[in-house]
């Protein structure tokens, strides 16, 4: 008999905690099928971070250490300035990496850091009870945005692949979803591309991807992946947002350690 | 014996260098010494000042609130400084740009044009070198031809090339308290 | 070789010949020159500098690269160390060596650049949230800043546990001579919980969420167990003319070498007055204050504060000696001469009550 689909060895016999129709059960699944595909399990080490994600190291077979809120960055490049050898990468939800994280994502992505963030916005702070994040869209409301965001209150949703697109150390940036067979197929890609841009010494990759919260959007699983194509994807446009060559800056003759990790780069 | 010296000037007039000049030799002297600059804010208006403790026991405090000498390179030092003199003390000044009058009529004031002097040898910038010397005749707070002996390493790799200037500059000072110190 | 050097130089070049090889640190007065001597010592020897975008990032990089098994630093002061106690909180949770340097200055808010000794709760106490502390030394000297730096490292590799060094502003920008030479490097610990992936055996977690609270307090009272064994066998202090003293000085760091002069100054008028300077501020020297004050009736706290430590001489001496205090804090540095006086007052008081006391009993 030909096997089709078994459990990836790098995802523990566990059970999910997340609510139904959550999209971090996927994420997490596409990020060991990647690891394991390109035979990394061995290499990866993993920030968790504080938020629905934080409890990475109970499904993931690979070497994981958790991050205080939004420090996921800072906490991943002090692991890769010491073992430039190895895969590093942060999960990160919306508030983590665009509210309370923002100075250590944006600074890590602005060095070049040769580390991977997979950064998962669904538009809402889950684990806390579905309040504002910084990528919920206006009008959508939430339980400290009552009567919906009000920009003049509340600000805009934060579009994280632009604003990063912006820093000359930003390697490979795309946005992908898990909403549809096809979004989850791609955003298994998107992984892939993020960890070999990674192994190939390039600098930082970011991939965010747009997952549903049934639970907290106050929807059905379905309805929410409608609304993510139907709502969401206007404010969070799909694709590529960068996909640069070799990034460039910092000092010349450097030691893996002083650079990042990041491999034969020519600086100016 | 425990002497305090403050150094006063404009920043520029090597005023922290003349400092740290004194604390290595007297270190290299078996001496006790501790240095201690001025900084922050206060650094970046143009003013300097660093203190100087010489000593044959521990030094409790790198502070001085009565130091036994100051060197005023500068109006504006030689105004701040002078209150703070101890009774009995020496006030160094380089009479080149600064005026001497003083209310104080507890402290003595060494006018020394060191300015002048250094131009004498071809460059102002060793004028705090001139005054050094002058201070370590006044003092006698280190000995000046152990100094000497150990002039370049004291002044460190950076100036092997202005070795030689530096000892002029040191012996034109020396000399002139020598020669015209009242009774040091 | 003896060598002139600032404490903030000095300090930096004692972690690099300590095995430090990573530094993670942003710019604040006064340890600017730490963070820059670190910056092109660093570089030289292909190690690892980064200018952090925060305080807050720093720690962080610091608690990344410590889990990753290196020798890890950051320093700051006062307003830096606030933001680092996140980061300090989550490396005492999670167990793991670093060394975290505060050149303190005046405060409390943004204060001012002067030496002050005003942090003492916020480095005893542990500092940031949760049930935790560390081991905190305050160095009084530049020389014996240097030799503290590997022994700083030692105790955060060997307790898996952050550690302070404590200094202050006079300290840090202060140069006297120094000695490298005997600076011995720490041993180097096995590491069985660092993360280098996954290969060839089990996967690794570091973490501090312990959700079932019966596993919590567990994990808590593991760690009070190795915060006893550390008040045991880490205590550290100083005595100066304490063996027929009457009134004992209390102070630490630059207090207690400012308390020393005053002690001098007053052993030549003949007055019986000694030092204790406790090295580590936590664990602090009770033990060797309740020996104290079995013949000692008075001991005199100096503190560059408005009063901190001397809630840790009253907790020692547990009313058994009568305790004084004098405190100059904002950033004031006083002389010895100053205090000397203060003390003098004291001792001469304390004495009097004493003879009073013995009039009314006969």
């Amino acid at each position: 008999m030909k096997t089709v689909y078994e459990r990836p060895k790098l995802l523990k016999e566990a059970h999910f905690h997340y609510c139904p129709g959550c999209g971090h059960g996927i994420i997490n699944r596409l990020i060991v099928e990647v690891l394991e595909e390109m035979g990394l399990g061995g290499e990866a080490i993993c920030v968790a971070p504080a938020g629905c994600g934080m409890l990475l190291y109970n499904y993931f077979e690979i070497d994981v250490i958790e991050s205080a809120h939004g420090r996921g960055a800072a906490v991943a490049t002090g692991i890769k300035r010491v073992r430039p050898e190895n895969l590093v990468f942060s999960y990160q939800g919306d508030g983590d990496l665009a509210a309370i994280g923002t100075a250590e994502g944006f600074h890590a992505a602005n060095r070049g850091e040769n580390i991977t963030v997979i950064f998962v916005n669904n538009g809402v702070y889950g684990m806390t009870g579905g309040q504002m994040a910084p990528t919920t869209l206006l009008e959508q409301i939430t339980t400290t945005t009552p009567v919906g965001r009000d920009s003049c209150v509340a600000g805009h949703p934060v579009r994280v692949c632009e604003v990063f697109a912006t820093l000359d150390g930003a390697a490979y940036l795309e946005r992908t979803a898990v909403n549809r067979p096809a979004a989850v197929r791609k955003t298994k890609k998107a992984i892939a591309k993020a960890f070999q841009c990674q192994l190939d010494g390039r600098g930082f990759s970011l991939v965010e991807i747009l997952s549903p919260c049934p639970v907290n959007w106050k929807m059905g699983p379905l309805d929410a992946c409608s609304w993510i194509d139907e709502v969401m994807v206007k404010q969070f446009p799909l694709g590529v947002t960068k996909d640069g060559t070799k990034p460039t800056g910092g000092a010349k003759d450097v030691t893996a350690a002083t650079r990042g990790g990041a491999k034969d780069v020519t600086c100016s | 014996m425990l002497v305090s010296t403050i150094f006063s000037g404009f920043g520029g007039q090597g005023v922290l260098s003349m400092g740290t000049t004194l604390a290595t030799a007297a270190m290299l002297q078996g001496k006790y010494v501790t240095y201690y600059p001025s900084y922050g804010v206060e650094v970046r208006g143009g003013t300097a000042n660093c203190t100087v403790v010489v000593s044959d026991e521990e030094i409790a405090s790198p502070v001085a609130s009565e130091p036994e000498f100051v060197v005023a390179m500068n109006q504006p030092s030689f105004a701040r400084f002078q209150g703070t003199l101890q009774a009995g003390g020496l006030l160094l000044a380089n009479s080149s740009i600064v005026s001497t009058e003083s209310a104080r009529s507890d402290i003595e004031i060494f006018a020394i044009p060191t300015s002048g002097l250094a131009e004498k040898l071809g460059t102002i910038k060793v004028a705090n070198m001139v005054m050094l010397g002058a201070l370590i005749r006044a003092s006698n707070m280190i000995s000046y031809d152990g100094m000497l002996e150990n002039l370049a390493g004291i002044l460190g790799e950076g100036k092997a090339r202005l070795l030689k200037v530096n000892r002029e500059a040191l012996a034109l000072g020396y000399e002139y308290a020598k020669d015209h110190a009242n009774g040091h | 070789m003896r060598q002139l050097m600032s404490g903030n130089a000095a300090l930096g070049e004692a972690a690099v010949l300590s095995g430090c090889t990573h530094y993670f640190g942003y710019p604040i007065t006064p340890q600017n020159e730490l963070t820059e001597y670190m910056a092109k010592r660093m570089g030289e020897l292909g190690l690892c500098f980064i200018q952090s975008e925060s305080e807050i990032a720093a720690i962080n990089m610091v608690l990344g690269a410590a889990a990753a098994g290196a020798r890890a630093m950051t320093s700051s002061s006062g307003p830096g160390i606030s933001l680092k106690q996140e980061g300090i909180s989550y490396l005492a949770a999670d167990e793991l060596p670093a060394v975290i340097v505060n050149v303190a200055r005046g405060g409390p808010g943004m204060g001012n650049i002067s030496a002050s000794q005003s942090d003492y709760f916020q480095s005893t106490r542990g500092g940031g949230h949760g049930d935790y502390k560390t081991i905190v030394l305050a160095p009084a000297s530049v020389q014996e800043l240097t030799e503290v730096v590997p022994l700083a490292f030692d105790l955060a590799d060997k307790y898996r546990n952050p550690l302070l060094i404590l200094g202050d502003g006079m300290l840090g920008q202060m140069m006297e001579p120094v000695d490298f030479d005997g600076l011995a490097r720490p041993a180097d610990y096995d590491k069985p919980y660092i993360l280098t992936g996954a290969k060839d055996r089990p996967a690794r977690t570091i973490h501090s969420l312990i959700f079932d609270t019966k596993l919590q307090e567990e994990h808590n009272w593991k760690l009070f167990r190795k915060f006893q064994l550390m008040e045991q066998n880490e205590v550290r202090y100083e005595t100066y003319l304490a063996d027929d003293a009457e009134m004992v000085v209390v102070a630490y760091g630059m207090g207690a070498r400012i308390a020393k002069g005053a002690i001098r100054r007053l052993r030549e008028e003949g007055l019986k007055v000694g030092l204790l300077r406790p090295v580590t501020l936590w664990p602090f020297p009770a033990k060797a204050l309740r020996e104290m004050a079995k013949t000692v009736r008075d001991f005199f706290v100096f503190e560059m504060s408005a009063g901190q430590m001397v809630d840790d001489v009253k907790l020692a001496l547990e009313g058994e000696a009568h305790v004084h205090f004098y405190g100059r804090p904002g950033g004031v540095i006083p002389m010895p001469v100053e205090l000397s006086r203060i003390v003098a007052r004291h001792y001469y008081q304390a004495r009097s009550r004493d003879s009073a006391a013995k009039e009314e009993k006969r």
